[in-house]
């Protein structure tokens, strides 16, 4: 009988402890999709951060650290800077990268390092019980911002993709979604994309994925999507801010200076 | 066998001494007074293809020392005072995930932005935690340039072979001075093999995962209390420390780093005049000599004891543990950047005398 489906071999078989409604699951599953397809799964060494994703590694079934909170793209630079010839991910939330690690994420760009970061961005923090994020939209209700993001008050979204792709050091940049087929599909080339520009050697990468956060958003999970799709989109609008122009079938192995 | 001497200083020696053991990975930011440990390894470790990075701060450097150490390499950062406690959080993780690193501290006078002279007032924070948890670092005081070297090296040494962190506390004075060293042919490096650390799969059938999170209590107890057994065991072997004099002093010096050496000229001087001086000098600060102080003060002839810091006192509470009561610590310590002259030591050793302590 043929195979028509089975479970990536870049997983683990341990259940998500992720709310239901949640875009981690399917982003695990296609960074994990990757690594196999890539053949890289027993080269790659991943980072976890610190919020929901603190133990992804007890799901992505390649080697793993696990990394204090925000620092996820220093640890990086030290396990690559000591293992030039494997893939290392981060793998960091929005409070993590965008507030406690703007610069460990700003400055492994600016060098160049040859790493990848997912970078999960549902505009709260997730794990610490839905507090306002530098990702957190205007108006947006948190439980630290319990009327509304006030601009005069609290200050304007990060908009990271924008901000990193502005640094020579990185050379790939790509924001997506995960609200329908088509998106999750465009984003599995966006993340295969970053790991082949990391093996090739070229800098930093980047993917940013837009994700949902039912349980701390207060939305059941099909509304929480239609909301990512009419609020996040427009402070976060989809695309490849570098490197749209790099052809991942003819990336020629950049030699060490 | 030893090589001819040359003439170095502190802080390039320690450099040297840690390429020599093998390190390949140094990770800093720059301050005042370890200055020339970066400067040497931002020229050395480039020309030798090891990894120089000069990170964005304190804390990311001590990150990609965590990075480092977690995929098996031999790694290092070093500063300062003000830039150490930047460092006690991937300091704190480090003890955590048990990994192997070496961190100098060339230490200098605070608190806060304090001063960039010599000063002893990190004891506290390098012997007794600094960070958040249930935690050691090994903690080796050299006094000279020479023990710089091959202290340096015996750090990497004591870090593998533990799976902790070793620091390396100096000061201002030993880090600027020049002394002449002699460099081993060989250095002796002990391999250590590392098959937890993440370097990818291979041919594992298994991941590995180098973390310090155990969110079931029972789990996270059951670590604590491993790290307690092998915090024991260092202590049980590996205490360094030298004794001077003990047999027959009336008073006992405690001193360690620059401050030992003014002190073993204060016992020179204090022979000349018939006063019997002698010392011990922690070589660890962790795991801490209190065995022998705790030996020393039972002697009949040892009447007091003089703990010497650069300090307002620190170190002194460990000797005080020591020594329970059997015998009385007195205390002198200099601060601000400042060292105690010979003289003022002496005249404490006979204010002691004079007090009727002896």
């Amino acid at each position: 009988m043929a195979v028509v489906f089975e479970p990536t071999k870049g997983l683990t078989s341990k259940p998500f402890h992720y709310c239901p409604g949640c875009t981690h699951g399917i982003i695990h599953r296609i960074i994990a999709e990757s690594m196999v397809e890539l053949g890289i799964l027993e080269n790659t060494v991943s980072v976890a951060s610190v919020g929901c994703t603190y133990n992804s590694y007890d799901y992505f079934a390649c080697d793993a650290v696990q990394a204090a909170h925000g620092r996820a793209p220093a640890v990086a630079t030290g396990i690559k800077r000591s293992l030039k010839d494997k893939v290392v991910f981060t793998y960091q939330g929005d409070g993590d990268l965008a507030s406690i690690g703007t610069a460990e994420i700003v400055h492994a760009a600016a060098r160049g390092e040859k790493i990848t970061t997912f970078f999960v961005n549902n505009a709260v923090y997730g794990m610490t019980s839905g507090q306002m994020a530098p990702t957190t939209l205007l108006g947006q209700v948190t439980t630290t911002s319990p009327f509304g993001r006030d601009a005069s008050y609290q200050g304007y979204p990060i908009n990271v993709s924008e901000l990193i792709s502005n640094l020579t050091g990185a050379v790939y940049v790509e924001r997506v979604c995960l609200t329908d087929y088509k998106n999750i599909m465009n984003a599995k080339k966006a993340v295969k994309k970053a790991l082949q520009i990391q093996m090739a050697g070229l800098g930093f990468t980047m993917v940013e994925f837009l994700s949902t956060c039912p349980t701390n958003w207060g939305k059941e999970p099909v509304e929480a999507m239609e909301w990512l799709k009419e609020k996040m989109i427009p402070q976060y609008p989809l695309g490849c801010f570098k490197g749209a122009d790099i052809d991942v079938n003819n990336l020629a192995k950049k030699e060490e200076a | 066998m030893a090589q001819k001497r040359v003439l170095m200083k502190g802080n390039e020696v320690i450099a040297e001494a840690a390429i020599r053991a093998g390190c390949r990975n140094y990770f800093g930011y720059p301050i005042t007074p370890q200055t020339e440990v970066m400067h040497y390894m931002a020229k050395k470790m480039v020309q030798i293809g090891g990894n120089f990075v000069q990170a964005e701060s304190e804390v990311s450097a001590i990150n990609m020392v965590y990075g480092a150490a977690a995929a098996g390499a031999r790694a290092m950062t070093s500063s300062s005072s003000p830039g150490i406690s930047l460092k006690q959080e991937g300091i704190s993780y480090i003890a955590g995930a048990e990994l192997p690193a070496v961190v100098v501290n060339i230490v200098r006078a605070g608190p806060g932005l304090g001063g960039i002279l010599p000063a002893q007032s990190d004891y506290f924070q390098a012997v007794k935690g600094g960070g958040h948890g249930d935690y050691r670092n090994i903690v080796i005081a050299p006094a000279s340039v020479q023990e710089l070297y091959e202290m340096t090296v015996e750090a990497f040494n004591l870090a593998d072979k533990y799976r902790m962190l070793a620091m390396i506390m100096g000061d201002g004075t030993l880090g600027q001075m020049m002394e002449p060293v002699a460099f081993r042919d060989e250095e002796p490096i002990e391999k250590i093999e590392k098959p937890w650390a993440a370097v990818g799969r291979g041919g594992r059938d298994f991941h590995n995962t180098v973390t310090s999170i155990y969110i079931d209590p029972d789990d996270l107890e059951a670590k604590n209390k491993e790290l307690s057994e092998k915090y024991a065991y260092i202590q049980e072997n590996e205490v360094r420390y030298e004794e001077i004099g003990t047999d027959d002093a009336e008073v006992v010096l405690v001193a360690y780093s620059t401050c030992s050496r003014i002190c073993k000229n204060v016992i020179k001087q204090a022979a000349e005049m018939g006063i019997k001086v002698g010392m011990i000098r922690p070589i660890t600060l962790w795991p801490f000599p209190s065995k022998i102080i705790s030996e020393v003060a039972d002697k009949p002839n040892v009447k007091a004891f003089l703990d010497v810091e650069l300090s307002q006192g620190q170190m002194v509470e460990d000797v005080r543990l020591a020594v329970l009561g059997k015998k009385p610590v007195h205390f002198y310590g200099r601060n601000g950047g400042n060292l105690p002259t010979q003289k003022e030591i002496l005249d404490e050793i006979i204010k002691i005398r004079e007090g009727g302590n002896v």
